[in-house]
């Protein structure tokens, strides 16, 4: 029989740590739903979802019930419908937005997906109107995310994509004003897009996967801090990346054994776990309280990057062994607003936006859940991208921008969201004008890295 | 397929008794039982087995819940899959 101390210890880490399976997503492939004419691609697109994912929502919370684990969301991920768009004839492409806003209602889903282009290297028919339409798109719909990826390692930066993304994330913002701006909470800018990522908003199914597939991301910031709290004092470095990599490989083992079930109970085939540690604003289940738990008296300190680079690291070498097929974005995140301990410390000034820049080169994504003021120039937003963009290209590593501007508000005023996306305060951002250098358009050409064949 | 229930709280008569009543009840058969104090807390974990049980998953864990109520325990109800994929290579 098992023993009594590691069923104790499951039972703790549910119980008082947070641990949980953060989404069951399944990615449903849109593309033999295209037409050219738009009312029929839509009903193609909305019979499709309805019939892939009938039994999503029902299976997840079978799954919760029989294995004690906490599964918080059920989302799907569908093609970019810039490609879905791309035969229609009407431009009209909000369209889309509705039938999957509608979908995700009936189903019963948190989330869907997919909104997105995918135009690192330039524009195909679909994409320009899709992007034009994501104010519109995420103010109208409820459980619609929507992503642009304007780099790639491969391709380099699209810069009018950059300068575009700039006006849009303002836009969007301010068109959803009167609700705390939530539109931009909904909309991320990557470059290296994974295509297989279940977290949102940036989920999509990319067009190499299969038609339908599972994907599961799992959590477990409150498991890793508590390990270290109980066992780390007076520990070496070598000793703690021990630790948290045992840790990260006990949440995968969860999140595996969620994916083979769902994948099973389903009949989809199971794609990937994404091995990320994602925070929720729930005290104690904090990737910055990690990070003082390893020794900064608080995040931001200098010290800050080399210790999430452990832990980045760690979690990966963890999970790997844990789980058949790792993918997505696998890594801690950082998004400011939805971390107790990234609030705490960026309220009392220890965390800003270049530390988290610098953060963004050893973590799984980049800028993420940051509330900036009201009054930043589009091209500021657009060079703030470019600079990530810039780090994910070099690196060979997925970047993104989840930028919140605050319409109304000043740095030091807080944007409060509630439930999982939290409470993020206003962060100053440099002065000192990018616009020439935005407005020149273009493309930065793909570096050196991308040429190993 | 078998399951793992877990009790904890204080300590106090008749928690044995009433959870296996309450497994008896619904035809789950007690495979083990093993019991220990874990930081004054009392703690219990049965393997049982619910196959032939008379009820679904969900009435089980609910009437579970109910003795813990009674018994100013927590008591948890979960697959043994969980544990092995956690605990064992």
């Amino acid at each position: 029989m098992l023993e009594t101390k590691d069923i104790l210890e499951t039972i703790n880490m549910i119980d008082n740590e947070n641990l949980d399976v953060r989404t069951i997503t399944m990615g449903i492939s849109l593309l033999d739903c295209m037409d050219e004419d738009i009312d029929k691609a839509c009903v193609k697109v909305y019979d499709k979802i309805m019939r892939s994912a009938k039994d999503l929502v029902k299976t997840g919370e079978d799954i919760e019930s029989e294995y004690g684990i906490p599964i918080i969301n059920k989302r799907i991920s569908v093609t970019p419908i810039g490609m879905v768009a791309a035969p229609c004839q009407s431009k009209n492409v909000v369209r889309f937005a509705h039938t999957l806003d509608k979908a995700a209602k009936e189903l019963g889903v948190n989330f869907i997906g997919g909104y997105s282009a995918l135009v690192q290297k330039g524009f195909a028919s679909g994409d320009y109107a899709l992007i034009e339409s994501i104010p519109q798109a995420l103010s109208e719909t409820d459980f619609v995310c929507s992503s642009v990826n304007i780099g790639s390692t491969k391709a380099g930066i699209n810069m009018d994509a950059v300068k575009m993304m700039g006006k849009i994330v303002k836009q969007t913002a301010e068109i959803t004003a009167d609700r705390n701006c939530i539109g931009a909470a909904k909309l991320v800018v990557f470059c290296n897009a994974p295509e297989d990522n279940p977290f949102m908003a940036g989920a999509f199914h990319g067009v190499g996967e299969a038609d339908t597939v599972i994907n599961v991301g799992v959590s477990g910031p409150g498991v890793v801090r508590a390990a270290l709290a109980k066992g780390g004092a007076g520990k070496d470095i070598t000793e703690i990346a021990d630790m948290v990599k045992k840790t990260a490989f006990k949440i995968t083992r969860m999140g595996q054994l969620v994916a083979k079930e769902a994948s099973r109970r389903l009949c989809v085939p199971f794609g990937i776990v994404d091995l990320s540690l994602a925070p929720t604003p729930a005290v104690g289940d904090s990737v910055a309280y990690i990070l003082e738990e390893m020794g900064l008296e608080v995040c931001g300190c200098h010290g800050t990057t080399a210790a999430l680079a452990l832990l980045n690291d760690a979690v990966k070498k963890g999970g790997v062994m844990a789980s058949s097929h790792v993918g997505g974005l696998s890594g801690a995140f950082i998004p400011v607003s939805e971390d107790a301990g990234m609030i705490a410390a960026a309220k009392s000034g220890y965390l800003d936006i270049t530390k988290l820049e610098s953060m963004t080169a050893v973590c799984s994504v980049g800028l993420d859940m940051i509330v900036v003021p009201g009054d930043i120039s589009a091209e500021t937003i657009s060079a703030i991208i470019a600079d990530e963009a810039a780090i994910g290209m070099v690196n060979t590593k997925t970047t993104a921008v989840r930028l919140i501007p605050a319409v109304g508000r000043q740095a030091g005023d807080v944007l409060e969201f509630g439930g999982l996306l939290g409470s993020g305060p206003v962060m100053p951002v440099r002065a000192g004008s990018p616009a020439v250098f935005i407005n020149r358009g273009g493309r930065i050409p793909a570096p050196l890295q991308a040429l190993k064949n | 397929m078998k399951a793992i229930i877990t009790v904890i709280g204080k300590d106090t008569v008749g928690i044995l008794a009433k959870v296996s009543d309450a497994c008896a009840c619904a035809n789950v058969n007690i495979v083990e039982v093993t019991q220990s104090v874990l930081q004054d807390m009392f703690a219990m974990i049965m393997l049982v087995e619910i196959d032939k049980a008379s009820v679904g998953f969900e009435e089980l864990r609910e009437n579970l819940n109910r003795v813990g109520d009674s018994t100013n325990t927590k008591i948890h109800l979960m697959h043994e899959d969980i544990f092995n994929s956690m605990h064992r290579i």
